[in-house]
C-alpha cells in the first residue's frame, strides 16, 4: 500500500493499553493529517503523554493500531529506526545531551544516524539554532542554558532529522512562566511553517490559538474534541465542562 | 467518590514521597561504590606519627641492646620501601601488585559491567552471577585459590615461562576488583536518567550508538570517583599477600625483625611505621576521590 498526502499522516484506530492492572488508553481513535497541528488535552493521568509516546513506539500498544505515512507502528518488523527519523520527538524534560554543545548536541543524529556530510550538517545545525532564536549559544553546554532554551535546543535538534511529524509532550511543563512563551514562539513558527505537530499540553490559550483540532482525554478515552472554536465554546459532556472550568 | 483524595491508598500508579528519590539516590551509591569508603583526614596521620613516636620511647626504655630503636627502624627503612639494591620488593612492590591488578581488574570489570546490561539474559545472567560471586567472596580466600591452583610456571613451546609469585597475586586481587568495577560500571549506567536513553531511541540512535556515544560518555566521570575509592581499598589490601611470601613490604618488615633477633619490643614500632607509610600513600588518593566526588555531584 502506497501512501499519498491525501490519506492521513498518523491514524490511530482503538487503540488499547494498560500498564499491568492499570487500563490507560481504551479504544482511542482518530487521524491527523499533513500540516495539521492538533493537541491533546485532558487531566493527569488520563493517558494523554502515553498516547503520544505510542506514536513513536517508546510504548508499545495492546491492541488496535497506529499508523504513521500508511506505515503501522506496532508491526514486530518494523524497523523502528526508519519510524524514528519520520517522527520527531520533544519530552517535557528536554533531554539534550549534557555533555555535548548545543550544537553538537544538534548535529549528532544526522551525522550518525543519517551519515549525512559533516560540513552539510554543521551549516544546517547553525540554521537551526538561528530559527529558534539562539545565534550565539552554538557553544554553550545545556548546563549553562535556561530551561526554555534547553528547550529549544531539543526543538533544534529533532529538526535536525527533518522529520515529517513532531511530538511535543508537555514541553513547556518544567519551564518557568516567562520561559514558556518563547518555546510556544517556536512551536507556533514551525505550525506556520506547515509541519504536522502532535502536542500533549496543558496550555489552553495555546492550543486555542494554535490547534486546528483539540481532543479532550479522560480516564483512558477521547471525551469530546473538535475545532478550538467549537470546543471551548460550546463543550458538551460535563467532564469536558468542569475540566475547562478548572483550568481557564 | 468523596473527593480527588479518597482513594489515594488504592491506587496502583507508582507513587513517588518526598524525599524518596534522594534516598534512592544514595541506596544507588551506596550499591555503586560497595558500601566501603576510605575516609582519611591528616589528623589520622599526625595519631599514626605520635604512635610512633611512643612505641619508639617504650623500646627505647626496655632497650637491652646497644643500638637504639630509632637507628634500627632507620637502618631497615630502605629495605622496608624497595626490598635489596635493584630488587622491586617492599612497599615498591605493594604499589606494584596494586597498579597491575587495578589495570587487569578495570579492563575485565568494564567489559562484566556492560556484559550486566546487556539484552541478552544468558549474558545479563552470566555476568551477574560472576560478579556477584567475587564481589562476595573474601579476598584472601580467592588470593589463596588463585595462588595454589597456578603452576608455578607454564611451558609454551620449548620455552619456559615461570609464574613469579607476585604475578600470581596480581591475578588473584584483580578478580575482586574486577568484580566491584563491574558494579561501577552497571551502577553509573543505570543511574542516568531514563530521559537521556529515550531521547536517544526518539532520535533513532541504536543501542550502541546510544550506548558509546551517549550514555558511557556521561558514565565516565561518574565512576571516577568510585574507581578511585576502590584503588585506595586495593592498596591497603595488597599485604595480604605477604601470607604467600610475596616479597612485599610486611613480608621483609618480618624478616628486617627477625634479623634483629625478634626482639620484642621492636614489634610496635616496625608494624606502625609500615601504617605510617600506607598512610603517605593513600591519604592524597583518598582526599582527591573526595573532592572529585563533591565536584561531579554539584555537577550533576
Amino acid at each position: 500500500m502506497t501512501w499519498d498526502d491525501s490519506q492521513p499522516m498518523v491514524s490511530i484506530k482503538d487503540v488499547y493499553k494498560s500498564f499491568g492492572k492499570l487500563q490507560v488508553l481504551k479504544g482511542v481513535s482518530f487521524d491527523v493529517m499533513k500540516r495539521e497541528v492538533i493537541c491533546v488535552i485532558g487531566p493527569s493521568g488520563s493517558g494523554k503523554s502515553t498516547l503520544i509516546r505510542c506514536v513513536n513506539a517508546l510504548n508499545t500498544i495492546d491492541s488496535g493500531s497506529i499508523t504513521v505515512e500508511g506505515q503501522e507502528v506496532h508491526d514486530p518488523k518494523l524497523d523502528k529506526l526508519e519510524l524514528r527519523k519520520k517522527v520527531g520527538m520533544v519530552f517535557q524534560q528536554y533531554n539534550l545531551f549534557p555533555h555535548k554543545t548545543a550544537l553538537q548536541n544538534v548535529m549528532m543524529a544526522p551525522i550518525h544516524v543519517l551519515k549525512e556530510d559533516k560540513k552539510k550538517v554543521e551549516e544546517r545545525a547553525y540554521e537551526l539554532m538561528k530559527k529558534v532564536r539562539l545565534e550565539g549559544k552554538e557553544h554553550n553546554y545545556p548546563g549553562e542554558l535556561s530551561g526554555g532554551q534547553q528547550q529549544r535546543v531539543a526543538i533544534a535538534r529533532s529538526l535536525a532529522m527533518r522529520p515529517d511529524v513532531m511530538l511535543f509532550d508537555e514541553v513547556t511543563a518544567a519551564l518557568d512562566p516567562e520561559t514558556v512563551k518563547e518555546v510556544l514562539n517556536t512551536i507556533q513558527e514551525l505550525a506556520d511553517d506547515g509541519m504536522t505537530c502532535m502536542l500533549v499540553t496543558h496550555e489552553m490559550g495555546f492550543a486555542r490559538e494554535l490547534a486546528d483540532h483539540i481532543y479532550f482525554t479522560d480516564r483512558g478515552i477521547i471525551v469530546e474534541h473538535g475545532p478550538p472554536d467549537t470546543f471551548f465554546k460550546e463543550a458538551k459532556d460535563p467532564r469536558t465542562k468542569e475540566f475547562l472550568s478548572q483550568i481557564l | 467518590m468523596s473527593g480527588p483524595h479518597a482513594d489515594k491508598a488504592k491506587t496502583d500508579l507508582p507513587v513517588l514521597m518526598p524525599g524518596a528519590a534522594r534516598l534512592r539516590r544514595g541506596a544507588g551509591k551506596a550499591r555503586r561504590e560497595g558500601g566501603m569508603r576510605v575516609e582519611l583526614e591528616l589528623w589520622h596521620g599526625l595519631v599514626l606519627l605520635v604512635t610512633l613516636a611512643v612505641a619508639l620511647g617504650v623500646a627505647e626504655a626496655s632497650q637491652h641492646a646497644t643500638e637504639s630503636p630509632w637507628a634500627v627502624l632507620l637502618r631497615w627503612m630502605p629495605f622496608i620501601l624497595w626490598g635489596q639494591e635493584g630488587q622491586w620488593q617492599g612497599f615498591a612492590l605493594n604499589i606494584i601488585i596494586s597498579f597491575c591488578a587495578m589495570a587487569l581488574g578495570t579492563v575485565t570489570g568494564a567489559a562484566l559491567g556492560l556484559m550486566q546490561i546487556s539484552l541478552l539474559a544468558p549474558v545479563r545472567t552470566g555476568s551477574w552471577l560472576l560478579t556477584q560471586f567475587f564481589r562476595n567472596s573474601p579476598w584472601l580466600v580467592l588470593l589463596f585459590t588463585i595462588m595454589l591452583l597456578l603452576p608455578f610456571e607454564i611451558r609454551i613451546g620449548d620455552t619456559i615461562v615461570p609464574i613469579p609469585d607476585w604475578v600470581k597475586a596480581v591475578i588473584g586481587f584483580s578478580l575482586p576488583v574486577m568484580a566491584n568495577i563491574s558494579e561501577v560500571v552497571r551502577g553509573a549506567v543505570i543511574s542516568l536518567p531514563s530521559g537521556q536513553w529515550e531521547s536517544a531511541e526518539s532520535l533513532a540512535f541504536t543501542r550502541a550508538q546510544t550506548m558509546w556515544m551517549i550514555i558511557l560518555p556521561q558514565c565516565f566521570k561518574r565512576m571516577i570517583p568510585p574507581w578511585m575509592n576502590w584503588y585506595s581499598i586495593l592498596a591497603m589490601a595488597t599485604p595480604l599477600c605477604s601470607i604467600m611470601g610475596v616479597e612485599e613490604s610486611v613480608t621483609l618488615t618480618q624478616q628486617a625483625m627477625s634479623s634483629e633477633g625478634g626482639r620484642p619490643e621492636l614489634l610496635a614500632p616496625f608494624y606502625i611505621f609500615l601504617l605510617v607509610i600506607f598512610f603517605v600513600y593513600i591519604y592524597p588518593i583518598a582526599r582527591w576521590t573526595v573532592r572529585l566526588e563533591r565536584k561531579y555531584t554539584v555537577m550533576i
